[in-house]
């Protein structure tokens, strides 16, 4: 049998940080006293009329415009009806058939669409579980019944668990950089499913797919959407065929529960919102929220692979902000160093020595400045110092902060490369070590460690190491 | 001086203004009238008590007013008919009954209506059916029956109703009265508990033309809670036109005679005579989808109600029954208990039409009508100023005669649907008195005027040309005049 290729789509919802609600007046809150944040309109009372959050048309137009989505001249509100005490009216003000955003695309992957509705009320189900079967009674709190979201759908391009959960990732940077959502998985701003399924690689069929939900960090998406592919993998592997059913992941025990089948799913009778006129955003409001848009991350990688950087480190260096700006600075205080040699050493030494001291990746308060991390790869790139004595300026920059140039006169790390007296070393290396001097001779490069070895403990890691195997090759011929 | 119960609302509101009416005297006679309502019209009355602090006007000028019970009104009553809100007391006040108040205007009480607004005879209502003034084993018309009936009989000056499919305008002719629908987005709906979204517009019923102008000037207006609100541009001056020269009357090639009664015709055929007599000429006009009206309606409508209706559930506020089982449980006893049978007809209706699987046949099919119907209007005002029908296919029919058939009453609906689906203002004056069908006195006879959208003040100018020209001054009690 062909191998089984994972076909992953996402679904995204982003509650705006607007001020007040989609459709009425109040207040947005995160952990207030239960439902102080109502009025007629989002607790549905007889009579009330839904009116457009224009903040949020704008703050969905920049998403649109983030993501390169087409803007529809005229998108149309729809009701999807369903009955649940967290939907006050029995239907959610949605879009359907005409969104705001239409195709787009982020990085690698493709947008169906996004569109603009609002969010539910949060139901507490009262007893052990915490969820609707088996509790004893249910509340439902309406502060946050009525906050404006937008649901971005992408087209199934995701191959990888680990490559969706990064997609989300640099997803959720993007529009948390437009300062238009808190993006906040914890508390729910940001929530993200996936649709799931396999197909023999090489198909352009697509697979029946099933609906991941409740996935409210990166890491649980990644282990939910393994999970399912797994599930899914051994159950075709096995001769079976995937049902299409919405599935609940819960972390705690990796397990996937089914929530709905397709026979249970909603018949959600969509139609037009008589309450609401077609949304036409003005020139003004397209043209505003196209200049709103910062440097995003996807831009800003395609800049620094035109500065020569590997793409991996320009998507790393270009995902936040913060790091983009620390990674600028310093190639500004580093005139005259490759850019690579600098993205190499913010990606991997910096990254791995704030790591270590538990300022996990924090370059917007960093104890040492773009300058510091500018002078050392000076140093190293000027072969004053060898690139082994660079990590260790760096781990002590990075533990007491400090001058670099200081650090390596203190801890006598210049390098040697004045020939005169590395000659002086490697003689002494040779004299110590006959038989790896033989070997070298006879053509075995492989003992040339030992003689090295001996040259960098004699002079504390400063030697040259180029200069030490010019020398080396003189007097051993190897 | 007249008797002050005689006024019309801009007669009293003009003496009041000049100072030669008092306006606690005026309000309060209109308070004891309406206190002797026996046609169970009203479902409310302000009696001074504490519900009334919130609808207090600043100082009365202009003639207190009944008020559908469809309007909320923070800390009144406010059931729309039905069961289901029975108790409920909104906390807020809807845009037209706001307008009232700052316009002066007192509310004398919240009158009876079809549960919901589904219905022509107010029959559907949960608290029992208003009688019509003129003959009170017959039917006032719905769904805005009471407010019909209190202006008919003498228990308020005007009114407040909602029109739908011909709320406003069939009661109104029932009742001998003027009703005016709107134009679609003229008044504000917020706060008017919603039947068909798409469809339903507040207007005035009262006993002048001048008074619907002077009442459509206080309601309309664009609202900002009501994005479909637009106002009338220019807002609406009182009628004075005194002929109708220079105007074309389109009748509707289709208006057959099988449709409505020969009383009615009569009546209808004089009203064109009075029409030429005053100037106006009549012309043909064709709205070949028309007949397609009731059919698409009764698709939009209970579509958009069976949604509009779903957030009477038991959780926040009105009725609850059942709950001991489980959430679903409780659904269905408190709408199986709180819904009359007609609304619940009406939203397994439109459940079914919108039904994935089903939704292009119906809905789809039926937008396509309404649209097709608009065009017909388009094309027949570009050649008339006016389009002109019966209000109504009879006169007041009595009291359960129609309650059985519910196809029968739909066809109430048929003269008056169109201008409804088109988004059109439609007017009804009393043209004179007709006998039904099976024999008895003589009852009202309405007279339906349509105009293009927005294009108000000309119709309740031609309407008022006209309503003097017939001089309708029949009222209920057998005077004759």
């Amino acid at each position: 049998m062909a191998d089984l290729e994972a076909v992953i789509g996402l679904e995204i919802h982003v509650q705006l940080a607007t001020k007040t609600k989609m459709f009425c007046g109040c207040e947005l809150s995160f952990g207030d006293e239960p439902n102080v944040h109502t009025c007629p309109i989002c607790l549905a009372h007889p009579g009330v009329l839904p009116v457009p959050n224009e903040q949020a048309i704008r703050y969905a137009l920049q998403i649109g415009a983030a993501l390169n989505c087409e803007i529809a001249p005229r998108s149309i509100f729809h009701r999807k009806n369903y009955f649940y005490p967290d939907s006050p009216k029995a239907y959610q003000i949605s879009q359907y058939d005409i969104p705001i955003c239409g195709a787009g695309r982020l990085g690698e992957v493709r947008i169906h669409r996004a569109h603009l509705e609002e969010d539910a009320a949060k139901m507490i189900h009262v007893g052990e579980s915490g969820r609707i079967h088996g509790s004893g009674a249910s509340l439902v709190d309406f502060n946050r019944g009525g906050t404006p979201l937008v649901e971005i759908v992408t087209e199934p391009d995701l191959r990888g668990a680990a490559e969706a959960a990064e997609w989300a990732r640099l997803l959720r940077e993007t529009v948390r950089q437009l300062g238009v959502s808190d993006v906040n998985m914890e508390e729910g701003s940001l929530r993200v499913d996936a649709n799931v399924s396999v197909r023999p690689a090489g198909s352009e069929e697509l697979g029946t797919k099933t609906e991941l939900k409740n996935m409210n960090s990166f890491r649980f998406l990644q282990r939910g959407v393994e999970a399912e592919l797994a599930r899914q993998r051994e159950l075709v592997e096995a001769g079976g065929t995937v049902e299409q059913e919405t599935l609940h992941f819960d972390p705690a025990s990796g397990t996937l529960t089914s929530l709905r089948s397709k026979e249970e799913a909603h018949d959600y009778r969509y139609f037009p919102e008589p309450d609401l006129v077609p949304l036409a955003p003005t020139e003004e409001m397209l043209r505003e929220a196209r200049e709103a848009l910062p440097e995003l991350p996807v831009a800003r990688a395609t800049r620094y692979e035109s500065m020569g950087l590997e793409s991996d480190a320009a998507k790393l260096l270009a995902r936040e902000p913060e790091v983009a700006a620390y990674f600028e600075a310093t190639c500004a205080e580093a005139q005259g160093v490759d850019p690579r040699v600098v993205a190499n050493w913010i990606t991997g030494d910096l990254t791995a020595e704030l790591r270590k001291r538990d300022h996990e990746e924090d370059f917007t308060n960093p104890t040492v400045p773009p300058a510091g991390v500018a002078q050392l790869a000076k140093l190293v790139a000027e072969k004053k110092i060898s690139h082994g004595s660079g990590r260790k300026v760096l781990a002590v920059l990075v533990a007491e902060g400090g001058d670099p140039a200081e650090i390596v006169e203190r801890e006598g790390l210049a390098q040697i490369s004045d020939s005169g007296q590395l000659e002086s070393i490697v003689e002494a290396a040779i004299a110590a070590n006959p038989d790896a001097a033989e070997k070298i001779k006879a053509g075995n490069n492989k003992a040339v460690g030992a003689i090295i070895g001996f040259v960098m403990r004699e002079t504390k890691g400063a030697a040259d190491g180029g200069e030490v195997n010019r020398l080396l090759n003189e007097k051993l011929g190897s | 001086m007249k008797d002050l119960l005689d006024l019309t609302a801009l007669e009293a509101h003009e003496a009041m203004v000049a100072g030669d009416l008092g306006a606690e005297e005026y309000t309060a006679a209109w308070r004891e009238a309406a206190a002797g309502d026996e046609l169970n019209a009203y479902l409310w009355r302000d009696e001074g008590g504490e519900e009334a602090a919130a609808i207090a006007v600043e100082r009365d000028c202009v003639a207190p007013i009944a008020v559908k019970d469809i309007f909320t009104t923070e800390g009144v009553p406010t059931t729309a008919g039905s069961r289901i809100l029975e108790g409920y007391r909104p906390p807020y006040t809807s845009t037209a009954v706001r307008k009232l108040l700052e316009a002066g205007a007192p509310v004398l009480g919240k009158t009876n209506m079809d549960e919901f607004a589904m219905g022509s005879s107010n029959e559907n209502s949960a608290y029992g059916p208003v009688l019509n003034p003129w003959d009170r084993e017959r039917v006032p018309g719905g769904s805005s029956g009471g407010s019909a009936a209190v202006v008919a009989g003498g228990l308020a000056p005007w009114a407040i109703g909602t029109d739908t499919g011909g709320s406003i305008r069939q009661p109104a002719a029932f009742c001998g009265i003027v009703g005016l629908k709107p134009t679609y987005g003229a008044i504000s709906r917020y706060g008017m508990i919603a039947f068909a979204s798409s469809l339903d517009q507040c207007g005035p019923l009262t006993r002048t033309v001048s008074d619907a102008a002077l009442l459509l000037g206080i309601l309309q207006g664009r609202d900002p809670l009501d994005s479909t609100s637009v106002g009338l541009e220019g807002g609406v001056s009182l009628p004075d036109r005194e002929d109708l020269s220079g105007l074309r009357f389109g009748v509707p090639a289709e208006l057959g005679h099988d449709e409505y009664d020969s009383g009615v015709r009569a009546v209808f055929e004089q009203t064109l005579k009075r029409i030429e007599a005053l100037g106006g000429e009549i012309a043909e006009v064709s709205l070949p989808s028309s007949e397609h009206g009731i059919s698409a309606y009764y698709v939009i409508a209970p579509a958009e109600a069976s949604s509009n209706l779903a957030r009477y559930d038991g959780v926040r506020y009105g009725m609850r029954a059942g709950g001991d089982g489980d959430l679903i449980e409780m659904y269905e006893t408190t709408r199986s208990e709180g819904f009359g049978p007609e609304v619940k007809r009406r939203i397994m209706l439109g459940t079914y039409a919108l039904s994935s699987g089903y939704y292009e046949a119906y809905y789809g099919q039926a937008q396509k009508v309404r649209t097709r119907i608009a065009q017909d209007f388009d094309g027949a005002f570009s050649k008339v100023d006016f389009v002109v029908t019966p209000t109504a296919p009879s006169v007041a029919f009595k009291l359960g005669e129609k309650t059985d058939d519910p196809l029968a009453m739909y066809l109430n609906d048929f003269f008056t649907v169109p201008m409804s689906l088109a988004g059109i203002p439609a007017i009804s004056i009393p043209a004179g008195l007709a006998e039904p069908e099976g024999g008895g006195p003589q009852l009202p006879v309405g007279f339906q005027i349509a105009a293009p959208a927005f294009a108000e003040q000309r119709l309740l100018d031609a309407a008022y040309a006209l309503e003097q020209g017939l001089s309708f001054e029949a009222r209920p009690g057998g005077a004759d005049g």
